[in-house]
């Protein structure tokens, strides 16, 4: 398969290389240190603003911006999508002030920042994931203030969260959270892990890549090192459970990737094909498919 | 076969073609210059500023010329260069008691020190549209005006001097402290005043101005009275550590607001006026003025008000009023969300499943 990495054009203009200026650079990496020396902690930084709008990711952009380097090969999804218009945007956004190559390929890639999936692909040692976070505060829904939730971080107070995933049981018989379901780093810290499906969420374990976690808006920065547990929150008798489909991918035959719904005409009729545009890709390439 | 959304790339190059297009309008009408805009859109410029957080008024129109009028957007533009700027330091206070004013109201004494300027303001006219305008200003074209611009004294007595000199209102606050950058420093409550007027400063007009208005309709009621409201040019002085003394830099065009609330008493203070305080580039009499109500709703917990009103809740209106953060936030909505939803599909549906199976068992 040749790979489909492209040199981009080079630094445009008279801003610095990506973009943030190196005051700026440092001050996020200093968080990001911090971050990974507290695995899970959300760590308050000065966020800029930048020329994307809040909510679009700004968090991964200045993450990315500040550990990216002029060797980095950048891959960028959204949903699992390098197509995906915002992936596209933000991809043009670091070949333009970067200068680095980008690639599709997760296995090429030495930086991939994404918005809610994590690659089909596993992860290997030396590559990092910088994850977009809307609401880096896993507790938010329980408790809209910033003063109690830190201070229920600081004590480890998580019963209420416990709590949320009994009443759900108790009522429905299953635990309702559908993404974005609440893990616990290290054994310590209550982390949200982004909106991810939960299929993701046992990738997040003892993975063998660095995975960063910016939330522009909300000035957080968090990280679970290289090789960290992430547990995602369950009980003895009713065990955390990933999403399932009847069908595979209508593409590439895959069984065990995250799919897609598409619906393909007037009538309702539905196919499913993988998220991961990377992943079914290269899998018809590698002669599957139907 | 189906294609996933391709052809993201080409689809974003046309949307910006076809922005470009929009703005322009009809080529048979002449294009809009910078110029114009920073001239005859004064007050758009004046808000692009102070919510822009930067003071340059030919950027600000170059925003406004950009976003093709949408203010919000023409903030933002202005927010994102404004943060690639280096930083030499920060100003001196600005001396307000010295702004050359082109308007100086006070709503507490009929008669004032240095005297009352009405200046230009829109309180008095009766919003009939002028069909005239639409001919050209007739009315400044004969190259006559009926009134010169003026300005009063330069250094007219602010009105809270007046009651602080009597003991009747807190006295203001030394500024001894070195101050707070919102920009380089995570937001943390409770915050100090300083970082609070910043966040006001730069806050959306419109959530302010109905915060502030919620408040007068007893949603946190401050009683408030406009001392005064100033607007004109203030010089900006720096200190270059190399000197040692204040230099000016330039001047800026401010208005303030200082209002006057009343306040019962503690049992540490006696019963006295406090204050509530309004600051805004340009000529932001509506922003500054809402501003000053909604900073003395948020100074509640120093005087053992008690919170119960959204207008007093620090967190609750700090984390909500820049508008740069709710519009992106709110419009990120837009983007694909296909993952999170197929994943409450799933959820959705085995629960519809097991109510089914649960149906029919009984």
């Amino acid at each position: 398969m040749n790979a489909p990495i492209a040199k981009t054009e080079s630094t445009a203009g008279s801003y610095n290389f990506a973009y943030l200026d190196e005051q700026s650079k440092r001050m996020i990496r200093r968080a990001i240190l911090k971050a990974v020396a507290i695995p899970g902690y959300q760590v308050p930084f000065a966020g800029r603003e930048m020329p994307l709008p809040y909510g679009w990711g700004t968090g991964g952009i200045q993450v990315t911006a500040s550990v990216i380097g002029r060797d980095d090969i950048l891959k960028v999804i959204d949903q699992g999508a390098d197509d995906t218009t915002n992936a596209v945007s933000i991809r043009k956004f670091f070949a333009k002030t970067a200068g680095v190559r980008t690639t599709t390929r997760t296995a090429e890639a030495s930086l991939i920042q994404t918005r809610h999936r994590i690659p089909e692909t596993p992860l290997k040692a030396g590559q990092i994931i910088v994850f977009q976070v809307p609401i880096p505060e896993p507790l938010r829904w329980l408790e809209p203030r910033e003063t109690m939730t830190r201070r229920m971080h600081a004590l480890a107070d998580y019963g209420p969260m416990y709590l949320k995933l009994y009443e759900d049981i108790a009522r429905f018989g299953r635990v309702t959270t559908a993404y974005d379901f609440p893990t616990v780093v290290n054994g310590r810290y209550l982390m949200s892990p982004s909106p991810i499906p939960r299929l993701d969420n046992p990738k997040l374990d003892r993975s063998p890549a660095l995975q960063l976690f910016g939330a522009g808006r909300e000035k957080r920065i968090y990280a679970i090192p290289p090789h960290t547990t992430v547990k995602s929150l369950d009980f003895e008798d009713h065990p955390f459970t990933t999403e399932r489909w009847s069908q595979h991918c209508a593409r590439c035959g895959a069984s065990d990737s995250f799919l897609d719904e598409l619906v393909v005409d007037d009538r309702g009729t539905r196919r499913y094909v993988c998220s991961d545009t990377d992943y079914c890709d290269s899998r018809l390439a590698a002669g599957g498919g139907r | 076969m189906y294609v996933a959304v391709k052809g993201g790339e080409q689809a974003i190059d046309a949307a910006h073609d076809l922005v470009a297009r929009d703005r322009r309008g009809d080529a048979v009408t002449p294009e809009l210059s910078v110029a114009q805009v920073e001239q005859q859109l004064g007050l758009a410029v004046d808000r692009v500023m102070a919510e822009g957080a930067l003071y340059d008024r030919r950027l600000a129109a170059l925003a406004i010329k950009q976003a093709a009028g949408d203010i919000v957007e023409a903030i933002f533009l202005l927010r994102a260069y404004r943060t690639t700027l280096p930083r030499f330091g920060a100003s001196e206070p600005v001396e307000t008691a010295k702004m050359a004013v082109a308007r100086r109201i006070s709503a507490v004494f009929k008669d004032i020190p240095g005297g009352q300027f009405l200046g230009p303001t829109f309180d008095y006219s009766h919003r009939l549209l002028d069909f005239a305008l639409e001919e050209g200003d007739a009315s400044l074209s004969e190259g006559e005006t009926r009134v010169e611009a003026t300005t009063g004294p330069d250094h007219l007595l602010p009105v809270s001097h007046i009651l602080e000199r009597e003991g009747l209102i807190e006295p203001e606050m030394v500024a001894d402290q070195p101050v707070g950058d919102i920009t380089r420093t995570p937001p943390t409550y409770p915050a100090d005043r300083d970082v609070r007027l910043q966040a006001l400063a730069r806050g959306d007009e419109g959530f302010l101005l109905s915060l502030a208005y919620s408040t007068q309709r007893g949603y946190g009621r401050n009683h408030p009275f406009a001392g005064e409201i100033r607007s004109g040019h203030v010089a900006v002085e720096i200190v270059p550590p190399e000197l040692g003394f204040a230099i000016t830099m330039g001047e800026v065009e401010l208005t303030e607001c200082q209002m006057v609330n009343q306040f019962k008493g503690s049992a540490e203070k006696p019963p006295q006026f406090t204050r509530g305080y309004g600051l805004a580039f340009g000529r932001s009499e509506r922003k500054a003025m809402a501003m000053s109500l909604v900073d003395r709703a948020l100074r509640a917990a120093e005087f053992d008000e008690e919170i119960s009103a959204p207008a007093q809740d620090e967190e609750f209106v700090l984390s909500h009023a820049d508008n740069v953060e709710a519009s992106g936030f709110v419009q990120h909505l837009k983007l694909p969300h296909y993952v999170d939803f197929q994943a409450e599909l799933d959820v959705l549906r085995r629960l519809r499943d097991e109510l089914d199976l649960q149906e029919a068992a009984e």
